[in-house]
């Protein structure tokens, strides 16, 4: 029951907590500007820049699971995913569908 | 414009805060992020009872943090002889990204006299996935119903995430070997594919190839920070060159 319920309040204070405040500073932040501002535009470039940072961390320093597979087998089928992408009337469905069997193929060939 | 939105003309038939709270719900239900979500999840239920917590925990995780990353980052960090502090400070750089994702959000969504305590909800929906349909769909419908379209996105998204942890957590032993990684892979393709889906602009289009050659050098070089520097050092380059593009193209219109 304690073990139980240490294991919420480390949820609360070490995975909630710190995920959360950046959501109400963006709030504060975000409050006082135009839709139509410079800043804004700036602002739109830093979060596309920090989501793609996102997804180079996870292919070149994956957590967990993710790690057994090749590092070549992972930026092979994100290049894959993103020509299927771009080929096939440039659906994120399609581009998100072809990159994972490419990542699972390459997985099952070259070790896993 | 390559790329025009695929449902906006079912946003020009709403009418009340219900019916955009419905089309949130259509929106989201119909949208790549479905599927990766309960992918995502799926591997995170599976992760959570490989490492012995409980069902409940696993839920509340995808309830309260809402941030995949964030999310394994967590239960890997709560070993035996962790630092906890190290472990929350690991959890707040992952998710790093939510401070501009909702600073572009919010100009768009709010009204006047919306006050702050009315924007935590909508906001703590606020993932690149709920962020990438928001920011596609919200500039084409009536100012008033983007609040309730993104809380209708958000609630299903959300849910479809509780829902599918409970359904990793208690399949795990059913799972093949590869399903963790190919779980843990589908967020950087979906964030990847989405974010080039919406990428009109050269703005766009040159923070995201900055973004993904400045993020490598400096994770791998263990810059510390390495999130949040890549997205302020190519946001700026990127707004740089929109400001010489935008300034060439005008001098070419004027004589």
């Amino acid at each position: 029951m304690t073990v139980e319920l240490h294991s919420y309040l480390i949820l609360i204070l070490v995975g909630f907590l710190p995920s959360e405040v950046w959501r109400w500073l963006g709030i504060a932040l975000g409050r006082g500007l135009d839709e139509q501002s410079e800043i804004i535009l700036w602002v739109r470039a830093v979060a596309t820049a920090l989501i793609a940072a996102v997804v180079a961390r996870i292919v070149f320093i994956p957590p967990g699971a993710l790690a057994g597979v090749p590092l070549s087998v992972r930026v092979v089928a994100l290049a894959v995913g993103f020509f299927a992408f771009l080929f096939i009337r440039r659906s994120a469905f399609a581009g998100v569908v072809v990159g994972e069997a490419a990542l699972v193929f390459g997985a099952m060939m070259f070790g896993g | 414009m390559a790329n025009p939105p695929q449902s906006s003309p079912g946003s020009a038939t709403i009418g009340t805060d219900t019916d955009a709270f419905l089309f949130g719900v259509r929106t989201a239900s119909r949208s790549v992020f479905a599927f990766v979500i309960v992918f995502t999840y799926i591997g995170f239920g599976a992760l959570c009872h490989d490492y012995g917590l409980s069902v409940g925990w696993a839920m509340l995780s995808t309830a309260l943090q809402w941030a995949g990353p964030a999310q394994v980052v967590l239960v890997t960090g709560l070993g035996p002889g962790t630092v906890l502090i190290e472990t929350a400070v690991a959890v707040a750089l992952s998710s790093v990204r939510f401070v501009p994702i909702v600073v572009a959000l919010i100009p768009l969504v709010k009204r006047e006299g919306t006050r702050p305590l009315q924007l935590v909800l909508p906001v703590h929906f606020m993932a690149v996935s709920v962020w990438v349909e928001a920011v596609r769909h919200a500039p084409h419908m009536p100012r008033e119903h983007r609040i309730p379209f993104c809380n209708g996105l958000g609630t299903t998204l959300l849910t479809l995430g509780v829902v599918a942890t409970a359904v990793g957590y208690y399949m795990q032993s059913l799972l093949p070997a590869l399903f963790g990684a190919a779980a843990m892979f589908i967020t950087p393709i979906s964030f990847l594919t989405s974010t080039a889906r919406n990428a009109r602009l050269l703005l766009d289009k040159a923070a995201l190839a900055l973004g993904l050659l400045i993020g490598p050098a400096l994770a791998l070089n263990q810059v510390q920070f390495d999130l949040l520097w890549t997205g302020v050092i190519g946001g700026t380059l990127a707004y740089g060159i929109h400001r010489v593009h935008r300034a060439r193209s005008a001098a070419r219109v004027q004589p």
